[in-house]
């Protein structure tokens, strides 16, 4: 009652901006502080590094050397591509999977919907990695699931598709693909769900009412309202899953190696700072372009 | 068939689900393995011998400690900042505002490889040693954009007409914080804080790129075993931390329930 | 905290404005002590800003406001002895109603905030629900919690924003009646804001009219309604049958001879503004009656309209010279008219009220909530 009552108030709500002065600046201060010197700042030394030469032992200098992008560019360029591909696959499947379990629970799920939104967080609660050693696991090559996948020939038509090498599914694109997807299906439900749940059901019925087949009252209605959640869901699925390197270092193999991992080695193992950075770097800019083309077109620039 | 089609999309639905949960499921049932070997992949016998002993792998429960530590400086941190910046952005109007939420956008679309390998190198720069305190900074920074984004979700939903209403009662600035903005936001703060927090203990890349071979966080103890063979034990604590939120989310949701049924 | 001050509360030259848009032009009031008031216009007016300069939540551009002799322009919300019942109520959803009620004591350093609190809404017959929470209570007992918890702290001004605006009608009446006797029975200076001309009238001692950030017409309900001094006044209080008309001269013992669309009529000289002829002659619609009985003014006109509402019957009269006038009569057995039938309307000179032909006749028109 309360609430509906909020809504019908004639006047506007003009919240009190008596003290605009500082107020506001010194409750950002801390905040942003730390993120300019412990994110932006080091934006500008990791660009900085990429142009340095020299060891570890010895120190870098600056000298400006831009040529390391080009043979980073060169060397790795199959490692930027299938990121953003294996990524871009993820993000697709699980979308895919996503909606109908975001719709169900936004509008179908009733009582049962406080339930479904705790399973849906409830693998958070296990650790990351613990949950993506579980895959190997479940797809071992002895296990019930390659077994039944053997039966059903469904390892034939991966081979097929060229997303796994032999007769099993671990250690595969395959396997890389559905970690990925699986790591990051909450990202994807909660804004989902979160944009599914405000659409009244009543504008589906009205859209049906007016000759729409479920499937137009899907593709007029649903999905267009759902559309903040389905950029947004995107976004939190793609961004973290192209710098990821666990799902295909512990699902895949030598032939699946993404791109955060090379910098992982090269940052950690191989110590060449100068071409990690560069490659960190194009990493970063990449994303940066394909997330701006993505959202330019789906025209939302509300995300924050 | 018609059944078939009228539930479609709630079949689908759970075996999403289903395939959501089954790592869970597969992680507690291996808890109780007696593994041959050093590799816990494979279903040998039940024991439960890791249970009755969860510190028993060596540096299991020091990495732990160390990433309840970690996790707890960081969400009380993070949650503290993010806080007052989600109130500047829902409550004032000010020059460089979007600045700000570009500022407090970028983080959460910053590949986490980006983050922890530019950190280092700004690290590497001032001369601060990897370790327990770098990392403890870099999980501060990215659990900032979170928590603003769960606190300003909540202090959107309050009525500034609360606080007029406040202050026309006599209550001054302060105390109608305390009394009327902090509780109604309450809920929002806690649910950035666990966020936070969960996001902080989870954490390897970021981490991996700021630690040093004395800060062994939980998750690098995985991924280090993961190369060797894990011990069961990590099953094990694994299984425990999810009932642990579990229990707590569950009680949480009991709890509104009782209230909401006392109210109607 | 302002000490207890006793007096009328007196707007000088108070003004509000939001960058290029001025809400409130420069206003003077003064509301005196002890009485109900009401602040009535439609929205956008200015009265709420008003009300909300009042309660220290908006900064006067310009002017002051004193209680008594204390002037509290500059005093902050909560160090003024004024209380508001907020339009939307704003109960705090995280207390129990008594907690609610005792907010304001508490912050005073009440220590017998408790049992006043429980004394304040017995007041308001919701003593049963002092453990409940805000939104376990109805619309209309949340409304009266919000007083409640306003009376409680015996302001020297009490505000009420719209306060019944989210009610239902037949609550809305009860609520009017109510709301009163409390004023009553209290004595405090009741402040109403209200774009509701009805609830205005049936509960003030005295209404404000105000129309885009101007004090229209400051008066007690019967003056209002009889004598409007302005067209959008007349518009706005009820319904008003505006006719042009030309004053042509005197008619004797304190009347005037006007010229209403080639009927001659005769009006109280009295209510012609000083020196102006062309003026609009507005009569009630129950103040015409249909035939020749009412009195000696008379027009003549075909019923295009007739709309039976059980105690009356509402006739839309078009006359010679195409105006639209509107009759109400009286469901008392009289004869009634149908549609097409030409009728005579009259009514007794003195009954009319007279103003400036330059107003707009449409004014206030739109606004009648």
């Amino acid at each position: 009652m309360a609430e509906v009552a909020l809504g019908t108030g004639g006047a506007p709500a003009r919240p009190r901006r008596r003290h605009v002065g500082w107020v506001p600046y010194a409750l950002l201060a801390p905040g942003l502080l730390w993120l300019l010197v412990f994110f932006a700042a080091p934006m500008f030394t990791l660009g900085s590094q990429s142009l340095q030469e020299g060891n570890v032992f010895d120190g870098y200098v600056f000298t400006g050397n831009v040529s390391v992008y080009a043979d980073a560019l060169q060397k790795y360029w199959p490692h930027l591509l299938r990121s953003v591909g294996y990524a871009g696959a993820a993000t697709v499947f699980a979308l895919l999977l996503a909606y109908p379990l975001a719709y169900v629970i936004a509008q179908k799920a009733g009582r049962f919907q406080n339930l479904m939104l705790v399973l849906v967080v409830a693998p958070f609660f296990t650790s990351f990695l613990i949950r993506t050693l579980a895959w190997r696991t479940i797809l071992s090559d002895t296990g019930p699931v390659t077994e039944l996948a053997q039966r059903l020939h469904i390892t034939d038509l991966l081979q097929a598709a060229n997303l796994i090498n032999n007769d099993t599914l671990l250690s595969s694109k395959f396997a890389v693909i559905a970690g990925l997807t699986y790591n990051f299906l909450p990202f994807m439900i909660l804004p989902l769900y979160a944009s599914l749940d405000r659409l009244d059901h009543r504008l589906v019925e009205a859209a049906e009412d007016l000759y729409a087949s479920p499937f137009q009252a899907f593709r007029h209605v649903t999905w267009p309202m759902s559309l903040p959640g389905v950029v947004a869901g995107t976004l939190l699925t793609f961004i973290p899953a192209a710098g990821d390197y666990i799902n295909s270092r512990l699902l895949g193999n030598t032939q699946t190696i993404m791109i955060g991992q090379v910098i992982d080695t090269q940052f950690l193992r191989v110590l060449d700072y100068p071409l990690a950075a560069a490659l960190s770097f194009v990493l970063l800019l990449l994303i940066l372009a394909l997330v701006t083309t993505y959202v330019r077109r789906a025209g939302t620039e509300e995300l924050v | 068939m018609r059944w078939l089609r009228r539930h479609l999309l709630v079949i689908v639905a759970i075996l999403v689900l289903v395939y959501m949960l089954i790592p869970n499921a597969v992680v507690a049932v291996f808890s109780f393995n007696n593994p041959v070997g050093r590799y816990n992949y494979t279903w040998q016998e039940f024991s439960v011998d890791a249970w009755t002993n969860p510190c028993g792998a060596q540096g299991i429960c020091d990495s732990l400690g160390l990433s309840l530590r970690i996790g707890l400086v960081a969400s009380l941190t993070a949650t503290a900042l993010g806080t007052m910046i989600a109130f500047a952005l829902g409550r004032y109007r000010f020059r460089g505002r979007s600045g700000t939420n570009l500022l407090i956008f970028m983080p959460m679309a910053t590949p986490e490889v980006v983050m922890g390998s530019s950190l280092l190198t700004l690290f590497l720069m001032i001369g601060l040693p990897s370790g327990q305190l770098a990392v403890t900074i870099a999980h501060i920074m990215f659990c900032i954009s979170f928590v603003v984004v769960a606190v300003k979700a909540r202090v959107a939903t309050l009525d500034p007409r609360l606080e007029e209403a406040a202050a026309d009662l006599g209550s001054t600035p302060v105390q109608t914080f305390l009394r009327v903005t902090f509780p109604l936001a309450f809920p929002g703060i806690l649910a950035g804080a666990l966020l936070a927090f969960s996001l902080s203990f989870d954490d390897y890349i970021i981490t991996n790129f700021n630690a040093s071979p004395s800060s062994i966080t939980f998750p690098m103890y995985v991924w280090g075993a993961a190369q060797r063979g894990a011990p069961v034990q990590v099953n094990v604590i694994g299984t425990m931390m999810f009932l642990i939120a579990l229990v707590v989310v569950v009680a949480g949701q009991l709890l509104t329930a009782r209230r909401d049924r006392a109210r109607s | 905290m302002a000490e207890h001050e006793s007096g009328d509360l007196q707007l000088v030259g108070l003004s509000k404005r939001f960058g290029e848009f001025t809400a409130v032009h420069p206003l003077d009031l003064t509301i005196p002590e002890g009485s109900f008031f009401a602040l009535l216009g439609p929205s956008g007016c200015g009265k709420t800003t008003t009300l909300r300069m009042v309660a220290g939540l908006e900064e006067p551009t310009d002017g002051r406001i004193l209680i008594g002799d204390t002037d509290i322009t500059h005093a902050r919300a909560y160090q003024r002895n004024v209380n508001t019942v907020f339009q939307s109520y704003a109960l705090f959803p995280h207390m129990s109603v008594l907690d609610n009620v005792a907010f304001g004591l508490r912050r005073k350093k009440d220590k017998d905030a408790k049992r006043k609190a429980q004394e304040a809404l017995d007041l308001v017959q919701l003593g049963h629900t002092a453990a409940k929470r805000p939104n376990q209570l109805s619309g209309g007992m949340q409304q009266r919690v919000a007083l409640a918890r306003a009376l409680v702290n015996r302001p020297d001004v009490l505000l009420l924003d719209e306060p019944l605006g989210a009610l239902d009608l037949k609550l809305r009446r009860q609520m009017q009646i109510e709301l009163k006797r409390i004023q009553q029975e209290v004595g405090l200076t009741f402040i109403h804001v209200t774009h509701d001309q009805e609830e205005a009238m049936t509960m003030a001692d005295r209404i404000a009219v105000m129309n885009g950030g101007h004090l229209e017409q400051l008066a007690d309900p019967t003056t209002l309604y009889e004598k409007p001094t302005s067209t959008f006044v007349a518009n706005f209080l009820g319904q008003s049958n505006l006719l042009r008309a030309r004053v042509t001269g005197s008619a004797g013992e304190g009347l005037a001879r006007a010229d209403v669309q080639g009927n001659e009529v005769v009006i109280d000289a009295a209510k012609v503004p000083d020196g102006l002829t062309d003026v609009w002659v507005g009569v009630r619609p129950e103040k015409l009656t249909l035939g020749e009985s009412g009195g000696r003014n008379r027009l003549h006109g075909t019923v295009v309209d007739a709309s039976f509402t059980g105690v009356a019957t509402q006739y839309l009269v078009r006359t010679a010279a195409g105006a639209d006038v509107v009759v109400v009569q009286q469901n008392d057995g009289s004869a009634r008219a149908a549609v097409n039938e030409n009728v005579t309307l009259s009514w007794e000179p003195g009954r009319e009220f007279v103003l400036d032909a330059a107003q707009d006749d449409h004014a206030g028109m739109d606004e009648v909530a």
